[in-house]
């Protein structure tokens, strides 16, 4: 059995904890199985997502520092690094989330399928719906039903489908929640537990059908067992979109990622370190601020 | 098998006020008490001077019409007081209040939360605190010489053309002073409080739901429709209810903008109607003995009147703002 | 990834309109104030009403018309909301502007030095406006105002504290009564008044017995700003009082208060404002004299609102002349109290 594997047998007591000092080796381990799993010759779909020379600022105060990424389409890549140093910040700018600061300001360009998303003239509201986002805390709207929650991106798009149960039972299913709601559509969001609310949210996302997808640590408020599971939804929805994950969890940017790109900030504003493949991030980082990081000796 | 030991029963904590404290303690409950004296005496005396009223009228006071005190030649006094027409006249007067102030202050506090920039909101939150410190006199004035000439002209207009909904319907085309202008006072007056209590709910909308909204491509109306109003309809419903009991006691602002006469009248152009409060103050100056008494008897169903609605505002904004939905 | 050397980047706002994007809607605005002025030209339509109607119906179309062909439906409604709502603020917002225009404009004719050394003694209110003044009602309210603080910032603050500090087993109650005062209709704390002390107790209509009336709307007022003001005292200063041994009375004395000291005078001068220009309850409590009277204790005492109710209801242009003089020094009175409170309390405290 190979690693990843195992880890989807154990029981949630005995999960690692985010605080464990896992070995960088251990962890890259997991990266390489992880790669090793996927089908050969899959063709990548989805759309390529760049950011190019990224700076943000919180009024006077520069939050963020040049930062240029590439997300290829069809893959996942992890954007880890310790708390402040601007990951958060970053994936807002890419679906122009980060604007609704009053006092928020920015430089760079981000391309989706070429087309800065920045440029004048472009429907922001357009934008959204291709580059989706689900956040830490599971935010289902209450008064609706949950079937209605997943439809309602459409719904606020203004967006005409023919068959609305197919296309939920399809978003439900590809967000791991359909065996569970499948006889209850009709019940409120609130009563789900926080794993399933969650997925719900993801389901929600989908409906859209974004071309990319950006999750902001979706796991961090989620029991062991859930984050288990939507970690199995990310390995699966990443065939057809790009994923980008924001994660304190090292093990889980080792679990779920093809890419992982490390931002740290030394008190000034965040930048990002080193990006590479998951394994190589893991195994043999070429900045020693990278290889610190993962080796557990801060943050 | 070591058997757990059964947790032992808490400890009774206590500990002996010192004087100085226990004095302390003693003034303020008594002065917070006092609030409540004073609510249950004004209840009461109200009641008790107009209890002779009550006693004679009966049901009669809250339904009768007329209000009148007859002498006849040989020295008898016939009194029939009775606030029906005024109590269906205030009910007219605040519902127009409603229908045209609460609107016009869920918009502006739609617009002051989620559209405004800083330096407008600024100003405008300045000018609706403004609004609500300005005395109701002043209304009254401002009212009468300045409002109601525009309210009579959109009134005549009113009446031209949609005469056909009887609710504007009127015997003659008289509409100087009459409930739809002193409701258009008392919208003005109801704004401040109920544009607040909304600003307070919209404000505390969860922030996770709008930019779940956001992160889905709403736009902002989208938004709002989608997260704002479910979150925060049974507040502003609160807010309304506050605006609503203000409404109900409102006196000097409506006194000079309306023609109290003492018949129902529910066609709100045509100028003849009243409120309790306005009738109490227009009476007042007259009045003698039982009349008096009378007027004391109206008050005490004002004060009821007020009081339940605002208990039950409060109620429901409190209620709103505690469970954030 | 070693750091170079990277030029200065400027921030910017790409999302913020540019002057090229705002410009057609100006110009839309302009064609639809073009277009309000043809269409009255043409048709019966006519008044301030017919072009402020037209102009927002005209405006509100173009805008979100063009936003529509643009962008598609959802931004049409989108430009339609924001449209509605801030012609909604708008039009809260232009009552104020009138009332204020209306006052001063209508009340300035009237000023006079001796507007405030004379009083209706001698003067009737009918007679032309340089005649008599109103030192007699400023000073009537003046006594109102000190007697009122007097009777109800003891009560409101310690009620106040009463909810915050001691936090006893009625809390929730008094709470909730201390609500239902404040919508207490000032009719009825007026009547009250008569129907409690001036029938039944040897205090007949005068100054204090005003005072009493008012008090019964400036407590609940108090007592709200008083209590979200002690309610912003951190806990941690009332434990640390308590972890020096202070007893409570100490530590609310010496460490609370102090500490709450700008806020409670801001809730004294809400309510000072909330009762300045009461009208009703003063009609039934204080007599409205046109004398000066010195004592608050005994006889018929002025006031400004009441002043103003006067000529308001006598009716003649001279009269009104006077109420509306009368009007703008209230006006006055009050808005110095507003500023007041906000230069005390900052912008977080409500008026009322």
């Amino acid at each position: 059995m190979s690693p990843v594997e195992d880890m989807n047998n154990e029981t949630p007591g005995e999960y690692m904890s985010i605080d464990s000092k896992v070995s960088s080796s251990a962890l890259a381990d997991v990266a390489n199985a992880r790669s090793a799993a996927r089908e050969p010759g899959r063709a990548p779909m989805g759309s390529g997502l760049e950011a190019r020379g990224i700076h943000a600022w919180f009024g006077k105060h520069h939050a963020l520092e040049n930062v240029s990424l590439d997300f290829a389409s069809g893959t996942v890549t992890a954007l880890i690094g310790p708390s402040g140093c601007g990951k958060s910040t970053f994936i807002r700018t890419l679906n122009r989330m980060h604007e609704f600061i009053p006092s928020a300001a920015m430089a760079g360009e981000v391309l989706l399928d070429g087309k800065d998303i920045y440029a004048k003239g472009t429907d922001v509201t357009k934008i959204r719906l291709q580059i989706g986002m689900v956040f830490q805390k599971p935010n289902p709207f209450p008064s609706m039903t949950i079937g209605e929650n997943v439809l309602s991106g459409l719904k606020l798009a203004q967006l005409k489908v023919d068959n609305k149960e197919d296309l939920m039972q399809e978003c439900l299913e590809r967000a791991g929640l359909w065996n569970e709601v499948k006889d209850r559509l009709g019940a409120h969001a609130g009563g789900l537990s926080g794993g399933q609310q969650q997925r719900l949210c993801i389901a929600r996302s989908l409906a859209v059908k974004p071309k990319v997808l950006l999750m902001d640590e979706p796991c961090s408020a989620l029991d062991p067992g859930s984050t288990l599971r939507i970690e199995d939804t990310i390995g699966q929805l990443a065939q057809s979109m790009t994923i980008i994950i924001v994660t304190h969890n090292m093990q889980q940017a080792a679990r779920v990622s093809d890419y992982t790109a490390f931002f740290l900030s030394d008190g000034g504003p965040g930048s990002m370190i080193e990006v590479g493949p998951t394994n190589e991030i893991f195994s043999r980082p070429r900045d020693q601020r990278t290889e610190n990081y993962v080796s557990g000796r801060f943050g | 098998m070591i058997e757990k030991p059964s947790a032992p029963a808490p400890r009774e904590i206590t500990t002996k006020p010192r004087l100085s404290d226990r004095i302390f303690r003693g003034t303020v409950t008594g002065f917070g008490m006092l609030s409540l004296v004073i609510l249950t005496l004004i209840g009461l005396f109200l009641a008790l001077r107009g209890f002779q009223t009550f006693r004679h009228e009966g049901f009669h006071f809250l339904t009768g019409v007329k209000w009148e005190s007859v002498t006849s030649e040989s020295g008898v006094i016939t009194n029939n007081f009775g606030v029906g027409a005024m109590l269906i006249g205030t009910v007219l007067i605040a519902t127009v209040a409603l229908v045209v102030g609460v609107p016009l202050s869920v918009l502006c506090a739609l617009y002051l939360t989620f559209y405004a920039p800083e330096r407008i909101k600024k100003i405008m939150v300045s000018v609706v605190d403004l609004m609500a410190a300005f005395p109701s006199i002043l209304y009254g004035l401002w009212g009468f010489f300045v409002l109601m000439p525009m309210v009579q002209y959109w009134a005549g207009l009113l009446f031209k053309y949609l005469r056909w909904i009887p609710v504007f319907n009127a015997p003659q085309p008289f509409f100087e002073r009459s409930p739809f202008v002193a409701g258009m006072v008392l919208a003005i007056m109801i704004i401040p409080i109920v544009t607040s209590v909304s600003r307070e709910i919209f404000a505390q909308t969860p922030l996770d739901r709008i930019q779940a909204a956001y992160a889905l491509g709403a736009t902002r109306w989208g938004m709002i429709k989608t997260v704002v109003f479910p979150f925060g309809s049974s507040g502003v419903v609160g807010g309304a209810m506050l605006g609503l009991g203000r409404a109900f006691g409102e006196t000097v602002a409506v006194f000079t903008v309306l023609n109290i006469v003492f018949k129902v009248n529910l066609h709100i152009l045509y100028g003849s109607g009243g409120n309790v409060a306005s009738m109490i103050i227009l009476k007042w100056g007259e009045a003698v003995g039982d009349e008096t008494k009378a007027l004391l008897a109206a008050g005490f169903i004002l004060f009821v009147l007020t009081l339940l609605v605002n208990m039950a505002a409060n109620t429901i904004v409190k209620r709103t703002m505690k469970s954030g939905k | 990834m070693t750091t170079t050397n990277i030029a200065p980047v400027a921030p910017t706002k790409p999302w913020a309109p540019t002057p090229a994007e705002v410009l057609p809607s100006i110009l839309l605005l302009i064609g639809a104030a073009v277009a309000t002025y043809v269409i009255v030209a043409i048709t019966p339509m006519k008044g301030k009403l017919a072009y402020a109607f037209l102009f927002f119906v005209l405006g509100t179309a173009f805008i979100a018309g063009r936003n529509g062909l643009l962008r598609g439906r959802s931004a049409l409604v989108d430009s339609l909301a924001s449209s509605i709502a801030f012609t909604g603020a708008a039009l809260v917002f232009l009552p104020v502007v009138s009332i204020l225009w209306t006052t001063v404009s209508n009340g300035v004719k009237g000023l006079h030095w001796t507007l405030f050394t004379e009083t209706m003694f001698t003067a009737s209110f009918s007679d032309p406006i340089s005649k008599g003044g109103l030192l007699h009602a400023l000073v009537g309210t003046l006594y109102l105002i000190f007697i009122s603080m007097v009777i109800s910032v003891p009560m409101g603050v310690l009620t106040a504290l009463y909810l915050t500090e001691i936090k006893g087993p009625g809390s929730g109650f008094i709470q909730f009564v201390v609500q239902a005062m404040s919508g207490v209709p000032s009719v009825v704390a007026g009547l009250f008044i008569f129907a409690s002390l001036i029938i039944a107790t040897p205090i007949k209509a005068s100054a204090i017995a005003g005072a009493f009336a008012l008090s019964i709307l400036m407590i609940p007022t108090v007592t709200r700003t008083s209590q979200e003001v002690l309610l912003l005292v951190p806990n941690d200063l009332r434990e640390a009082g308590q972890a020096l041994g202070a007893t409570q009375w100490k530590t609310v004395a010496t460490i609370v208060v102090p500490a709450a000291r700008n806020g409670l005078l801001t809730a004294v001068i809400l309510g000072v404002a909330r009762i300045a220009g009461e009208t009703a309850p003063l009609l039934f409590t204080i007599g409205g004299s046109d004398n000066l009277n010195w004592n608050p204790f005994k006889n018929y005492q002025g006031a400004l609102p009441v002043y103003v109710w006067k000529g308001l209801l006598l009716g003649t242009p001279e009269s009104i002349q006077r109420a509306w003089t009368g009007i703008l020094v209230l006006l006055v009175l009050v808005l110095v109290l507003f500023v007041l409170a906000r230069v005390f309390g900052g912008r977080r405290i409500k008026t009322k």
